[in-house]
């Protein structure tokens, strides 16, 4: 069993389904993501591990034991609020040392370790500063110490960087890596922010409507989602209909219509493909090659960003435009080709 | 400008309207003479030394009793319904608070007057006790509002926070709660001390023989040589409640600052 266990866990509120029979296994050590859009019920399945929700079916357990019936202040785990929750009326010092009287230490212990927890948190010097006198990152930093210093065994953070301004969000995501590398305790953190999901976990559990769609490493998920809804959460996708003429040991072979017949590998389809039926071509707007042979389009709009820079591309019998990476070539005339390694195949939802 | 001179104008004489009848009472009070009128006769501190009487000690002690009495029970009834309406989402409460705050509407004489009925149908005696009965009626509405206010501004997180920093729940009431509603709990007992204190009508119907501090100056109106007695009694009695106000009304606005951000 992992580290952290969550099986076939349900939660209804006043009979709407808010967690839906999810199933969560994380390992001791990782950085883990719950990505999810506004109301999927992600701050509902944190707030279960923590104790502060109880399911009403299923089964949650941390290092091996069954937690459905130990109240929060006894579980393993400590929670970096949504709202960060800092006591206002202690300060920076007594807020991080809160959680530390049972163990009662020494004063010069308890000393000792709040201010190596101010040093990791970066906040060295503002023990005594009032609650209501810090920053919005610094309160994010103080709410991180208070829970870290306890050492729990799976640190739960509900989207800690959401309330913080743009700069302030990346700078607190490199730093929030760097910290959790040095202390090596399971962090489960909680968003809706796509980029942050990828760029600071070791795995990403992707939830929509209370069930878990996909679990995988950030690169995976990125490559080869498993559904139109995890594709196209997760970055920009183009898709288009095919249907499956024939499975083999070389690939799977499909008619996609414009782009003609195209063999892909085996383990570029999704599981559970069968010859005959309908499907979706994906392909990531950065795969597309502009190339001398191919389906040809014209180009409708561009988009300057940089690096990031793209470009949309009408082609002829097809509603939506296709995407494209890069600068465009000049003229309004491009070919396109899709490099059948590239493509992904997955069911048809509708 | 005009309009501005008249305003001027017109706050001044609200002042003058609002407190010269107080000051009256400080100026007699230290008036060496009997008689309540102009001009004033000179300097005296008799009248408060004349305040050395035992049934009026007496009636002191009965206020005080009374006073306290019903600003605990007051300040611990609104807490835990304020409490209530605050944490859970319960049906009726907005209907619950109207009839709780509906004594707030009732003239107290008509209180006086159906608590007293009330009673003595029931065939109980009229005591300090049923003093307190019906000062509840009149404060409790009181603390209920104080107290709200504070639960309101007070993010439900912190006290799982605590929780979730391996405290359990009377752990958290001490360390959390407490402190946080401390000044709305001490404004709720400051207010309702001074309501129950001051209260005439209700205890006028309610004492029976164990006559309140008001009660008490009421009977002494009677005769005209007290005055002087009960105005330097009324200037003590008003010099405390204005400390006492001030003090509540300090610690109701010292609030719980709200976070900067979050929810
Ligand atoms: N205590 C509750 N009572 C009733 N409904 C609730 C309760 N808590 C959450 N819900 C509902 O459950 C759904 C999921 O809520 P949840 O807070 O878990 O979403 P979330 O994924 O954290 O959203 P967000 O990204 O906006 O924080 C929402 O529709 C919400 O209204
Ligand atoms: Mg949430």
């Amino acid at each position: 069993m992992s580290f952290l266990s969550v099986s076939k866990v349900s939660k209804a509120f006043g009979g709407n389904t808010v967690v839906d029979a999810v199933d969560l296994d994380v390992e001791r050590g990782t950085f883990f993501a719950l990505l999810g859009p506004s109301g999927c019920g992600k701050t509902t399945l944190l707030r279960m591990i923590a104790g502060f929700e109880t399911p009403d079916s299923g089964t949650i357990s941390i290092d091996g034991e069954v937690m459905n019936a130990v109240p929060p202040h006894q579980r393993p785990t400590n929670m970096v609020f949504q709202s960060y929750a800092i006591f206002p009326h202690l300060n920076v010092f007594d807020n991080i040392a809160y959680g530390l009287r049972q163990l009662r230490l020494p004063r010069e212990e308890l000393r000792r370790r709040v201010e190596t927890m101010l040093a990791t948190v970066r906040l060295e010097g503002l023990g005594g500063r009032a609650a209501d006198q810090l920053s919005g990152g610094q309160r994010q930093r103080v709410a991180l110490a208070r829970a870290l210093v306890r050492e729990p065994k799976v640190l739960l953070l509900d989207e800690p960087l959401g309330a913080l301004d743009k700069r302030l969000r990346e700078a607190m995501q490199i730093e929030l890596r760097t910290i959790q590398r040095k202390v090596g305790i399971t962090f489960l953190l909680v968003t809706h922010d796509q980029e942050e999901a990828l760029s600071l976990s070791d795995r990403v559990a992707v939830m929509s409507g209370g069930r878990i769609l996909q679990v995988a490493s950030p690169r995976e998920l990125y490559q080869r989602p498993n559904c139109r809804e995890v594709a196209s959460f997760i970055g920009e996708m183009n898709f288009f209909h095919a249907s499956v003429k024939d499975i083999g040991e070389k690939g799977v072979t499909v008619n996609a219509g414009l782009l003609g017949n195209i063999t892909l590998p085996r383990a570029n389809a999704a599981n559970g493909i069968k010859t005959g039926d309908t499907i979706l071509l994906a392909i990531r707007p950065e795969q597309v090659r502009v190339a001398s042979e191919g389906v040809t389009g014209e180009i409708i709009t561009q988009t300057f960003l940089g690096e990031r820079s793209h470009f949309h591309v009408k082609i002829a019998g097809r509603t939506a435009p296709v995407a494209v990476s890069g600068h465009p070539p000049p003229g309004s005339a491009v070919t396109l080709a899709f490099p059948p390694e590239n493509l992904i195949g997955l069911p048809s939802s509708d | 400008m005009k309009s501005s001179r008249l305003l001027f104008g017109y706050a001044l004489a609200y002042l003058a309207f609002l407190y010269v009848p107080v000051l009256v009472l400080p100026l007699f009070s230290l008036n060496n003479s009997a008689f309540i009128a102009f001009p004033l006769a000179g300097f005296t501190t008799r009248w408060y030394a004349g305040l050395a009487d035992s049934a009026l000690q007496h009636a002191l002690v009965n206020s005080l009793k009374v006073g306290i009495a019903t600003a605990l029970i007051s300040t611990l009834l609104g807490l835990t319904a304020a409490r209530a309406v605050t944490r859970y989402r319960l049906r009726g409460a907005n209907a619950a608070l109207g009839v709780i705050s509906l004594p707030l509407f009732i003239p107290d004489i008509v209180l006086g007057i159906s608590l007293l009925l009330l009673l003595g149908t029931l065939g109980l005696p009229l005591s300090l006790a049923s003093v307190v009965l019906g000062h509840l009626l009149i404060c409790v509405p009181f603390s209920l509002t104080v107290l709200i206010a504070r639960f309101e501004g007070f993010d439900r997180n912190l006290e799982e926070a605590s929780a979730d920093l391996g405290e359990d729940g009377w752990m958290t009431f001490w360390r959390v709660t407490l402190p946080l509603m401390l000044p709305g709990i001490v404004a709720s007992l400051l207010l309702t001390f001074i309501t129950s204190f001051d209260e005439f009508l209700v205890a006028y119907f309610l004492s029976g023989t164990e006559a309140t501090l008001p009660v008490y100056i009421w009977s002494q109106l009677r005769f005209p040589a007290r005055l002087p007695m009960v105005l330097a009694l009324g200037t003590l009695i008003l010099a405390v409640s204005v400390v006492l106000v001030i003090f509540a009304e300090k610690l109701r606005n010292q609030g719980v600052k709200k976070p900067v951000v979050g929810a």
